[in-house]
């Protein structure tokens, strides 16, 4: 308990606790599901020259109910195989995620020719939801 | 205008907002497989047909069709996948006549018109089975990206993994949706329901 001199040592948790609680409860907004990458012209031509460098993450995060739609865009000039499917040049693959699970697909893009999605449950507590909040901001920083 | 014929208005005008709607790409995104766009022709296969017709995807012009890879001597993946798309017609009643299921091996050293005959029947009849020789299989695999790698057991025995996804083919032979392994008949029905209105 803070005695009656002492009071002014709570104002700074105010704002803290403001901010805990906006970022607990409020609900949360995405611009848009779908989570973008692409396959970006010359990545086969690269790979035949010997160079290994990633083209995309080898592993994606998705969050249901937010960004839970992988869309991916193949600027190449060959077919890739993603996962499931093959991609023409120029052609997009839209792919909702309706489970929370790890999934592992094949995909050419890559040095090791795998891919792992992660879907996650979709921050509903107040604890998840800040979470949430502070790795979006993070990865976001960094991207 | 009569109330009837301003009736009969109404409802012309809301059936033509409805499939107008089912044309959209807005329809298609709502699709729960995969979807690719912009939408191409489905590469063609030259292959035998377990029906003993030539199997190419123009025989079924007009129909959705539902086109994966396989192998009769499956234990695993093949047997969910076909019953699940069995399922997914049965479910469908009437309008599963315009749906065909096409199974092309990736085992073309076992599985011959007969052997996919009956392999496929045990699921539903109206499956047709896609063979040929090494070459023939391994050129429509190559056309949609389907891997396939044989494991040996230590008596000669073996099975393969493979590509387990199943490719969606519109009326018109448009490559329109790829659905991952792992859905539900239900997950089948409603994106039937909608590949049939576009």
């Amino acid at each position: 308990m803070i005695s009656g001199n002492r009071w002014w040592i709570a104002v700074p948790l105010v704002p803290v606790l403001a901010v805990l609680g906006w970022a607990g409860f409020a609900p949360l907004h995405v611009t848009s599901h779908d989570e973008l990458f692409e396959i970006p012209k010359g990545t086969y031509a690269r790979r035949m020259a010997g160079d290994k460098v990633e083209i995309l993450p080898s592993r994606i995060r998705l969050t249901l109910g937010l960004n839970d739609v992988l869309l991916l865009r193949n600027l190449d000039e060959v077919p890739q195989v993603f996962g499931p499917t093959i991609m023409m040049p120029g052609q997009n693959f839209r792919l909702p995620f309706e489970k929370a699970s790890s999934y592992q697909f094949a995909c050419t893009a890559h040095a090791s020719g795998q891919m792992t999605i992660l879907v996650e449950p979709e921050p509903v507590m107040p604890w998840s939801r800040i979470h949430w909040r502070v790795r979006e901001w993070w990865e976001n920083r960094t991207r | 205008m009569t109330p009837l014929a301003r009736a009969r208005g109404v409802a012309v005008l809301l059936c033509a907002g409805t499939i107008a709607q089912a044309n959209t790409p807005a329809a298609a995104d709502s699709l729960k497989a995969g979807v690719l766009s912009p939408v191409m022709a489905a590469p063609e296969l030259e292959l035998h047909g377990s029906d003993g017709q030539a199997l190419n995807l123009a025989r079924f012009r007009g129909k959705v069709v539902l086109l994966a890879f396989g192998f009769s001597s499956c234990g695993e993946v093949c047997p969910i996948t076909l019953a699940t798309l069995a399922g997914a017609r049965k479910k469908l009643g009437a309008v599963a006549t315009n749906v065909q299921v096409v199974y092309v091996t990736v085992d073309p050293e076992r599985d011959d018109a007969a052997r996919m005959k009956k392999f496929l029947s045990s699921f539903d009849p109206s499956f047709v089975g896609g063979v040929g020789s090494r070459a023939e299989i391994d050129a429509a695999q190559k056309s949609y990206g389907i891997s396939s790698t044989k494991q040996v057991y230590a008596d000669g025995n073996y099975t393969i993994g493979h590509s387990s996804s199943i490719y969606m083919i519109d009326r018109a032979g448009g490559l329109r949706a790829v659905m991952p392994y792992g859905h539900t008949a239900d997950d089948f029905v409603h994106d039937l329901k909608i590949l049939l209105r576009l």
